[in-house]
Formats: structure tokens, sequence, C-alpha cells
């Protein structure tokens, strides 16, 4: 932060007081994996919580914690505007939406060996009706 | 099942879509932009689009011809036009197709409302978690600037309307438009007081416009189709044009459906959405994302449109439908909305900053069953006293649900307590504002 402001000849303080505010900014270390559940109403009426608690079994650490390994932090944010296909979660840059306990495992496991899983879902559209059928398999 | 047609979904419903430049050209795209451009005077515009009634689409529902007309004529210096794609509000997620999927209706709205309002720059302030919307955003905003469609001297027509895309950081309140403002600027996204309004004093000070992405993206239809055709959907004189609402919660079919405004709840949901997911009959909906105030089935019938669900004593908002069924507990939902709200609040005024703070730690004493009935005063309290106290909407958003939920399920919240008397637990005395 010192040296963002030296390069905009502001005072540390003031990127501070900007960098707190943001929550996608994040002051401590994340791993290398930033899995975002939402906790919203809307995702929480359909299973959010059962969705971290999956997490929570499979990985081992709780809400804003982070694998020893420094692979996956998990952190239970607000609404990410995907209500109608929840439960879902963001990690990284990439959406995972319509989630099961399948689901997350798969997705867990190719995080975890190749480091990409193609169940992140692509330009939004909800429903689908060219591709309802298929995506429900 | 009642089929209306796409007009902002039309593209993106057709098999093989992909937003491509090439896509939208080919279904009429660009169309409006060469009709106006040059041959149409800018107030025309403006005219047309106030005839056709188009309404906010991003919550306020303030008329968007109307909005424009603020800005001082005769000013000579630099406008802006700002896109606001911090589609925050849970219970929202309309926004997120319309740029993902046909990036460049969106696009040519901005252009139209750069021409009306003789702004030269537009800012698409889209919120940091749409890393893919944003990545679709600038992939589409090259191929526009490519064909000349954005850039100087557009069809050499001699406009110029240049497009960037600002990405947030995750800040729900940035999608208030003076807190957009402030976040552009490079600021925390605090909200400033108005007036001075953003139309006089916006960006940099400078006159500015603040558009929500669906809103833009209807203005391509209403120049090519024209104001009338526009005014003659949904449910004019006060409510026209389609809508995109989002469904979620509790029913077979969750997502977003273009409808007429004027529909009924109960049409939206147990049509289009394929109503309830199970056998339990619905409990209780909330009309327009998280600000807006709890509904009960008693109010199925009411008509989706602007004035008839403020009549009820909710509000249309940003559009997001949740449907609740039997068994959710109401403190429950209450709660999870207030913590939505208590995280998200800026912290500028008192009222808010505090007052939600307290609403969490109250409620979460009644649903842990540790509240007393002298909570239910102080929540009452606290919410005639945030109300109406604070420089932007939030303050009003937040107490919504509290609000309602006491209102229509205040035995809920009685129960919760009764329960915990007669369970005997330890109930540490209120440490509440009213003292």
């Amino acid at each position: 932060m010192k040296e963002i402001a030296s390069l905009l000849h502001l005072t540390p303080p003031q990127v501070y007081e900007t960098v707190t505010f943001y929550t996608m900014l994040n002051l401590k270390k994340v791993g290398r994996f930033h899995i975002q559940v939402c906790k919203s109403l809307m995702c929480a009426l359909v299973g959010s919580d059962t969705l971290i608690g999956w997490i929570k079994t499979k990985l081992g650490i709780g809400p804003g914690e982070t694998t020893p390994d420094g692979l996956f932090t998990l952190n239970a944010v607000e609404c990410l505007a995907a209500c109608g296909t929840a439960p879902m979660m963001q990690i990284n840059d990439d959406y995972y939406e319509r989630l099961t306990e399948e689901k997350v495992d798969r997705i867990l496991a190719d995080l975890r060996t190749t480091g990409t899983c193609s169940l992140k879902t692509g330009p939004f559209m909800w429903p689908d009706p060219v591709n309802a059928v298929r995506s429900e398999k | 099942m009642p089929k209306y047609e796409p007009i902002l979904l039309k593209n993106m419903l057709q098999p093989g879509y992909t937003g491509s430049l090439a896509d939208y050209e080919r279904t009429g795209g660009y169309q409006a932009v060469r009709k106006v451009l040059g041959k149409m005077a800018p107030t025309d515009v403006t005219q047309l689009v106030m005839k056709s009634g188009l309404r906010g689409r991003g919550g306020a529902g303030f008329p968007t011809g109307v909005k424009w007309g603020f800005l001082p004529k005769d000013y000579r210096g630099p406008r802006y036009l700002c896109c606001n794609a911090d589609e925050s509000e849970p219970g929202t997620f309309k926004d997120r197709q319309l740029i993902e999927r046909d990036p460049h209706q969106m696009l040519e709205g901005i252009v139209l409302a750069c021409y009306a309002i003789g702004a030269e720059v537009a800012y698409i302030y889209i919120r940091g978690e749409f890393v893919l919307g944003a990545t679709i955003l600038e992939r589409a905003i090259a191929e526009a600037r490519t064909a000349g469609y954005i850039g100087k001297n557009i069809l050499g027509s001699g406009t110029t309307v240049d497009v960037w895309v600002h990405r947030g950081a995750g800040a729900y309140i940035c999608g208030e438009e003076t807190a957009l403002l402030e976040s552009l600027e490079g600021k925390r996204g605090l909200p400033r007081v108005k007036p001075p309004f953003p139309a006089t004093h916006g960006l940099y000070s400078k006159p500015t416009v603040v558009n929500n992405v669906e809103t833009l993206a209807n203005l391509p239809h209403i120049i090519n189709r024209g104001a009338e055709w526009f005014a003659s959907i949904g449910s004019p004189p006060k409510s026209t044009g389609a809508r995109i609402f989002c469904v979620s919660g509790h029913v077979k079919r969750p997502g977003n459906y273009e409808v007429p405004m004027g529909i009924t709840f109960r049409e939206l949901i147990y049509e289009h959405a394929g109503g309830m997911r199970s056998d339990k009959p619905l409990k209780a909906f909330i009309p327009g994302g998280a600000s807006a105030p709890f509904l009960t089935p008693d109010h199925l019938d009411v008509k989706m449109d602007f004035e008839s669900v403020a009549a009820a004593g909710s509000m249309l908002g940003s559009g997001g439908v949740t449907i609740m069924e039997e068994g959710t507990s109401m403190v429950w939902a209450a709660l999870r909305l207030m913590e939505f709200f208590y995280h998200e609040s800026c912290g500028k005024c008192t009222p808010c900053r505090e007052g939600t703070s307290w609403l969490v730690q109250a409620m979460r004493r009644i649903v842990n069953h540790r509240g007393r009935m002298e909570d239910l005063e102080t929540l009452s309290d606290l919410c005639k006293n945030i109300a109406g106290r604070t420089v932007c909407a939030f303050g009003d958003a937040a107490i919504a649900p509290i609000q309602s939920t006491l209102k229509h399920w205040r035995q809920e919240y009685v129960s919760l307590i009764h329960e915990a008397e007669a369970a005997n637990l330890l109930r540490p005395a209120p440490v509440g504002a009213r003292h």
C-alpha cells in the first residue's frame, strides 16, 4: 500500500482507507483458490448453509480460514447476483452455480489436480431454453 | 401459459447466438444508432424517451426522459454517462444476463443515451465479482470500436462517444448513484448529500446521468419501434414497457422472466416460474429485492407495476421476486437480510451504521432464544429512528425486512421469545438505544 501511495502521490492512510472499504481487496493473504459462498437470504433459502457445511467437512476449514497447504480459503460473502441458480459459489474469477454435493466434490478435486474446472458457468442465462435439457445432467 | 414477446431477451434466446457484433448486426443491431446520430436532434431523442414512459429499471423507477431533462441546457463543458452495472441487490440477476449474453444491446443504448445528453465519455461501473461480464464487455467494446460504433466521429456523424469499463471491488452501496460516482473517482463509496443532484454536479462535479443496464438496453428498441409501441405495452400510462423479473427461492423454475408490467404476481410465480417447488403453500414473498418489504399470500393478485405495489405497502424495486414456502422462519429470513444490510452499510450516517448493528444484535438474540419482550419495542424504535434520517435510501431499505415481518408475522417473534422464557434460558438485559 505504501508503494501505491508513493506512485499516486497520496498518503498511505488514504490508500488504506479505500482498501478497507471494499470487500474484494484482501488485506490478509488468501489461498490459491478463494472460495466465496453466497450467504444471502435467496441462496440460504435453497441451501447455502448446507453448502458451507459440505465444504467445511471436505476441506476442514470454516469461513475465514485457509487450509494448511495454502490451497483453499473459504469465505461466506453477500449476494453474487446468481439467486436463480442457487446454491452457488465463486472461486477466484469463476462462478459455480446450481451446486450439489457431487459437483462440489468434482470441483474441489479438479482444482486440486489441474487448477481449473469445466463446471464453471459461462455467459449466464437462466432459464436456458436451448440447453435446458442438456444442462440438467 | 401466456407467451409474451421477448424484447430484451429476444436475441439471446435464439439458439447459437453468441453476443458477438456480427450476430448482433445480423438481428438488426445498431439500426437505432444509424437512425438517430446526426439525423435527430438530441432534445428530440429525450422527448421520445419521455413520451415512451420508460422508468429506471435499477430500483428507484425514476422516469428516464425526465432525468435526462434535468441536465443544464447551456452548459458547455464535459458531461458524463455512467452505466450502473453494479448489480448487488439480493434477489436480482437480470443485468448479469444482459451483460454476458447480449453486450451490444447495452452498448447501443449507451451510445444513444450519450448522444441525447451530449456526453462524450461513458463509464460502465461493473461490480468486481462480474469478471466474466467485464471481459465480455471489453471484448464487445473493442469490436464496436473497430466497426466504428464507438469512438470519434461515429459513422461519420461527427458524434464522439468513448466507453470505458470500470470494475468495482465489492460494495453494494456503490450501486447508489452518488456512491457510484465517488467510487469512480477513486474514493470510498460514500453517498453524497443530495441536492446538488448528479444532473448538475455529478462525476468530478460535471453534469452526469446514471442509468441502469436494463434501462439503457431498452433504448434501441424504443428508437426502432417507436415510443407509442413501448407505451402500449405494460401498464400505461405510468408503468410502461416490459421488465425482466428475477424469480428465486422456493419455486420450481427460478430464473429471469421478461414480462409486461402489470401482470399479477400470481401469474408470474405460478405460470411462468412453475409454482411452488414442493406441496407446501406460499407463505411470503418479496416483490423487489432485499430492500422491498415482505408481502403475504393476500397480495398475490397485486399487479406488478410501480403504483400498485406501492399501494400494497411494498415497492417494485429491482424486480427480484423471492418466494418463501410454509416452514420458513420469517424471523430467520429477516435476520439474514439484516446481516446483509449490516455488512454493506457504508458507515457515513450514524443512524444507519449504529442502527443496523443494534438491529442485528437484537435479532440474533431473539433467534437464539435469548430475546425479551422489550426487544420488539427496541426493534420498532430503532427502525423509526433510521428511516428518513440518512443521506441515502439505504437506511429506509435496511429496515424494510424487519418492519414488514414485524407487521405481518409478529406472532413468530413473540413465540420465539415465549420459548426462551419457557426454557428459562439466561437472557441478558438488552443494551439498547432507548435510554
